[in-house]
């Protein structure tokens, strides 16, 4: 176990060093330049003499192998590097933009997660084949809605039309409804989709024929037997809702204008302010790996048939 | 039967039933008009093959017919009362408490994620108001009375700690814990080893007498049907051929179907090769096959010492007559005939076919050696690429050797696969439009088209029907007479084994156990296990009775 | 008959009975699902679009006329005019080239690259095999959206670059599909069966594995086409997609949103042909997949 453990946190540091090379080459090899686009405005009235200056104090003109060396020293010890765009260090800058993110994406993870399960259970639980077949292709509309669109036209709809939600100087919540709506629909569609699918094919099979010979209805069947096995497998899409998540905060945030880390992706590719984007990237990474990392180690807790066997197999 | 006694009301009276399923272009009915009775204590066998309707009269009767399925007319009378148009909530307080159910498959009619003992325990949650300390001494009495050693740990197991027999143990307990009047056991113990299946049908008997409870044995063994129930119901295509006391219906079958099932089913049918022609000639140099201290280990990825598949294995196959190789799960069977057939190198021990020794083999030499070998799988659904169609199928192995042109190959073709009964119109469909039987005929088909020496059977005719069976078995007898083929052929069934082959090796856990020929071997077992085995062909009562 | 009787299937009665319950393929066609006859014509719609634009309408998509800014839509402009009075249904039709062959491209990208790798390391030896997955897993770790900004960055905006970046990021997907799917099949006893009558490695790989395995590789590629429409409007609305005046249907959704209290039109219009044409590409995935099981 403790092997299988080691093997697992190696193969995840490796992918983690892997992003971040992969990252560095995409984004410090490029043709465009951060400092040239910032200084280089005329407006500044700085001379060629001087920027090179400038350049030189951010080690923009050593080789490239060295910055690789120097930027992967900095990033272990917490240093992402200084926002050219901004100013300030990225560290900073990501830790100001961080809690409105979070609080997005909770609360839209959250609402999609409800959503999800409400869909799956009521189709599987619904009286009529028409409402069944209703509720199951919900999924499939959500996941064809472009994410901005939808914040526009929740917008449109409920600020402007309906007047429900205000649109200028709003409360701290009042501003998190729509997009925390906007966010929860492209989250819930391949969750409820995965969802549907594992519950009809977990109750096509023999054991649940037996539990419903033993007299049980419906409802606790689907409650005692097929919730968790069905449930279980939805583990594995962990590491891709969370890159539907990250996807859905940089455009949410961009349609309403919030100030987290989407919108600072957002400016950072505008303005090509490529430490900040590395960064952003490579926590990206880290997260997706801590997170696909706790679901391999919490599935042998969850489902018994991959704890070590116990007793006698005869 | 001049006096007619006080009726007993049956505990299960269906009539005139019949059953329909919806599909995409209307109703299609799968039973027609049936009618029988199970009286108290009763032991009835429903028997039919495949498509035959049984399954779909048994889910009938507890209410748990498939989403499209509906009951068109007849009616199910439970203690007289009639059930068949009952909602799921009034059938809820019947199922589990007065008719249960055994299932097919012991392996995946228990949920993984929940303890033995809480399945068990459910149906007392279910259906009494008895406290949890209660609930868990009925489960522990349960277990041990089935037969499950240290109860109070298997309660505690999850399903896949347990042997396939041990959980079949444990839905015999969930059928009988609210002692029922009716227990629906479908095909129990087709899933399971020969000699753990008697042990379950042994068990589901004895509960039987203690309880009193009355049995619905649903079963496509008509030598199960023949030593377990009192009363026979042949069904075929959704209808009842005839019904009657066991041993009437096996003494004097009256409907055609009965008597074809009676004489293709191999547990009756005397052994036909016991006289056989070819007399053992001793010591003639012309053994094909030679296995000599074949031994194959496997690294367990848990670590300890490696796995024994195969151990210290020896054996000789004459040319032109059939080897069978016979065991249950996890006998080494299947490992051997891998090494023979050239796809699995033994850690040990030498093979030798017709004189080339396969462990040595490589590359291009066991490309061209592939000629003389061929084998035929158990699953002919999995064994045919489903995109091919049957042509393509049978010439493809000739378009792997030099020598044959295009004409040469499809002419060949056709002429095998006219040979093995494949009608003229099916070598243009997919694997998928043919019945079971076909498509184990293409396969044959396939394996011979390269005019191999040896063929190696793996449980190819386990899954078809009896009827199927009887029809391909008597095929490969006509072919090894007249292409002088050798066949190893490797199964669980010793009635079929008795019926086909001329020597036997019995294997368990990798070990040859029994060996010589079928004679020697059925007449005057060396071993207890083959002792056990023999006793475990089902169809005894019948046979005896003859 | 349900699973119970699966494993003893019967000669002549199978095939009778077969004959009863399954539709021929004749009748087959002529039941084609409503939906899925519609997520065609959709499909079709959107491609004459492309292909001949000026066959759907005479109004020229990048010039407007003046004196019809922001006009509702009417019978003489079925879906309004913007601000600077462009037919928004002449700006969608001409902006469908914009949105397809970007999807294409992506598409096409992911689908070439990614089942390459997929088939390679699913017929190889460990080692290579190791390594193609391990980079799959890597690609697998960067947010899909994140990737792309990254590629943008690096090659600049633009309808191509969008285009590669969507690509590049549908890669892994593609080859995680191809292998397991080469995988399974490999596992199969038809090929073990082929390898036994004396077939090479390429020949099986050819005659066998390929054809098998690519059949749910190409309802994944219908339905990343899907994908691809969106996540290309995506990129056009940030800005990173092909510049301003051109019609691209992100764009113009970017571009009526300065409109959301006046002109409705604006926005709702080409998002719906968005959500139209995704729905219909995964119609038409779904049909595939169906096909191919």
């Amino acid at each position: 176990m403790s092997g299988y453990l080691l093997n697992r946190v190696a193969q995840a540091l490796f992918v983690l060093w892997a992003a971040f090379t992969i990252s560095f080459v995409l984004l410090q090899a490029m043709p465009g330049d951060a400092i040239l686009i910032k200084f280089q405005n005329p407006d500044l009235g700085l001379t060629a003499q001087q920027v090179a200056e400038i350049r030189a104090s951010y080690a923009v003109d050593s080789s490239v192998l060295v910055q690789y060396a120097r930027t992967i020293g900095k990033f272990v010890a917490g240093d992402f590097g200084y926002s050219v765009q901004a100013g300030v260090p990225v560290a900073s800058l990501l830790a100001a933009h961080l809690p409105a993110t979070l609080k997005l994406a909770a609360l839209g993870f959250l609402l999609a997660a409800v959503l999800a399960t409400a869909i799956a259970f009521l189709s599987s639980l619904a009286p009529f084949a028409w409402l069944r077949g209703a509720l199951q292709s919900v999924p499939s509309l959500f996941i064809s809605i472009p994410t901005f669109w939808l914040g526009i036209m929740l917008i449109q709809l409920f600020s402007f039309r309906l007047k429900l939600v205000p649109v200028i100087n709003p409360g701290p919540w009042q501003e998190l409804i729509l997009p925390v709506a906007t966010l929860a629909v492209p989250i819930s569609a391949p969750l409820a989709q995965v969802l549907v699918r594992n519950i009809d094919e977990v109750l096509t099979r023999p054991f649940v024929a037996v539990a419903r010979a033993k007299g049980a209805t419906r409802l606790w069947v689907l409650w005692r037997h097929v919730a968790k096995n069905a449930l279980l497998p939805t583990l594995t899409i962990a590491g891709v809702l969370f890159g539907e998540l990250i996807a859905g905060a940089v455009v949410t945030e961009t349609v309403f204008g919030l100030n987290g880390i989407g919108g600072l992706t957002e400016r950072a590719v505008g303005s090509q302010d490529t430490a900040v984007l590395q960064a952003i990237v490579v926590l990206s990474a880290l997260a997706f790996v801590i997170i696909n990392l706790t679901v391999d180690l919490l599935y042998p807790v969850l489902d018994p048939r991959l704890r070590t066997k116990t007793g006698a197999v005869a | 039967m001049t006096v007619i006694p006080a009726p007993i009301t049956p505990v299960l009276e269906v009539e005139d039933l019949s059953i329909a399923y919806r599909d995409g272009s209307g109703e299609r009915r799968a039973v027609h008009d049936v009618s029988f009775r199970i009286d108290p204590g009763e032991v009835v066998a429903l028997v039919g093959e495949s498509g035959s309707g049984k399954t779909t009269t048994a889910q009938s009767l507890i209410g748990l017919l498939a989403q499209n399925g509906r009951v068109e007319r007849g009616s199910i009378r439970l203690n007289g009362t009639d059930i068949a148009r009952w909602t799921d909530r009034q059938l809820d307080t019947v199922r589990g408490a007065r008719i249960s159910l055994v299932p097919q498959d012991p392996g995946s009619s228990l949920n993984p994620v929940k303890t033995i003992g809480s399945q068990l325990g459910e149906i007392f949650r279910i259906h009494t108001k008895l406290r949890s300390d209660e609930i868990e001494a009925r489960v522990l009495s349960l277990l041990a009375r089935v037969g499950l050693s240290e109860p109070a740990l298997r309660a505690r197991q999850y399903p896949h700690e347990l042997s396939g027999g041990m959980r079949q143990r444990v839905l015999i307990a969930i059928a009988i814990a609210l002692k029922p009047q009716l227990i629906i056991a479908d095909e129990p113990t087709s899933a399971l080893d020969v000699t753990v299946q008697k042990r379950i049908l042994d068990l589901i008997d004895e509960l039987r007498a203690e309880y009193g409870t009355a049995v619905l044995l649903v079963t496509h063994d008509l030598g199960v049907a023949a030593d377990r129930a009192d009363r026979i119901v042949v069904l075929k295509d959704g209808r009842i051929q005839e019904q009657g006391a066991t041993g009437a219906i096996l003494a004097a079958p009256r409907s055609p179907y009965t008597k074809q099932l009676l004489s293709d089913a191999p547990s009756f049918s005397a052994p036909p090769r016991l006289a056989a022609v070819r007399p053992p000639v001793a010591h003639v140099p012309d053994d094909i096959v030679v296995v000599d201290g074949l031994a194959r280990e496997f690294v367990r990825e848990a670590g300890g010492p490696p796995l024994r598949a195969v151990d210290d294995l020896s054996f000789r196959v004459r040319r032109g007559t059939t080897h069978a190789i016979v065991g249950e799960s996890g006998s080494g069977k299947t490992t051997t005939i891998r090494s023979i057939v050239g796809f699995d190198r033994p850690t040990a021990g030498r093979i030798e076919i017709d004189g080339t020794d396969v462990s040595r083999l490589t590359g291009e030499g066991l490309r061209q050696f592939r000629r003389k070998v061929q084998l035929v799988y158990q699953n002919p659904y999995g064994s045919l690429d489903p995109r091919q169609n049957v042509l393509q199928i049978v010439t493809e192995p000739l378009a792997n050797f030099p020598g044959f042109s295009r004409s040469d190959r499809e002419e060949k073709a056709r002429a095998i696969l006219a040979r093995v009964g494949l009608p003229e119109e099916a070598l243009g469909r997919r694997p998928h439009a043919l019945s079971g039987g076909q498509r184990q005929r293409v396969a044959i088909a396939r394996a011979l088209v390269l005019d191999p020496q040896l063929v190696v059977l793996d449980e190819a005719v386990s899954a078809l029907d009896v009827s199927v069976q009887a029809r391909i078995l008597d095929l490969l007898d006509e072919l090894q007479s007249e292409l002088g083929l050798t066949y190893l052929f490797v199964s669980h069934d010793l009635a079929v084994v008795r019926q086909i082959s001329d020597t036997v090796s019995v294997l368990k856990d990798g070990r040859l156990v029994d060996g010589g020929t079928v004679s020697e071997v059925f007449e005057n077992p060396r071993s207890d296990y083959t002792r056990e085995l023999i006793n475990a062909i089902p169809g005894r009562k019948r046979r005896a009775a003859a | 008959m349900t699973t119970f009787d699966t494993l003893h299937d019967d000669g002549v009665s199978q095939t009778t009975r077969k004959g009863e319950w399954r539709p021929g393929a004749a009748s087959r066609l002529r039941r084609v699902p409503v939906g899925l006859g519609l997520a065609w014509l959709i499909l079709g719609t959107v491609l004459l679009w492309a292909i001949a634009p000026s066959l759907f309408t005479a109004f020229n998509p990048l010039e407007g006329v003046g004196g019809e800014q922001l006009r509702r839509p009417s019978t003489e402009h079925l879906l309004g005019t913007d601000a600077l009075g462009r037919d928004l249904y002449a700006r969608i039709v001409h902006g469908a080239v914009h949105s397809l062959t970007g999807a294409f491209v992506a598409v096409g990208l992911g689908l070439v690259v990614g089942t390459a790798l997929g088939v390679i390391a699913g017929s190889v030896r460990r080692r290579l095999d190791d390594a193609i997955m391990r980079v799959v897993d890597v690609l697998l770790s960067i947010p899909p959206l994140l990737l792309s900004l990254s590629i943008i960055i690096l090659l600049g905006f633009g309808t191509v670059n969008a285009a590669i970046a969507v690509g590049v990021t549908s890669v892994a997907g593609f080859a995680r599909l191809a292998r397991a799917e080469v995988v399974r099949v490999r596992r199969s006893d038809y090929v073990e069966a082929a390898f036994g009558s004396g077939g090479t490695f390429a020949s099986v790989l050819w005659r066998h594995i390929l054809p098998n395995s690519l059949t749910s590789v190409v309802a994944f590629a219908a339905l990343q086409f899907g994908s691809a429409v969106l996540q290309i409007s995506t990129l056009g609305f940030l800005g990173y997609g092909a510049p301003p005046p051109t019609p691209e249907w992100g764009l113009l959704i970017a571009e009526g949103r300065n409109y959301i209290s006046t002109a409705w039109w604006l926005t709702t219009a080409p998002g719906i042909v968005v959500v139209l044409v995704v729905l219909a590409a995964n119609r038409v995935s779904q049909s595939f997949g169906r096909a191919a099981a």
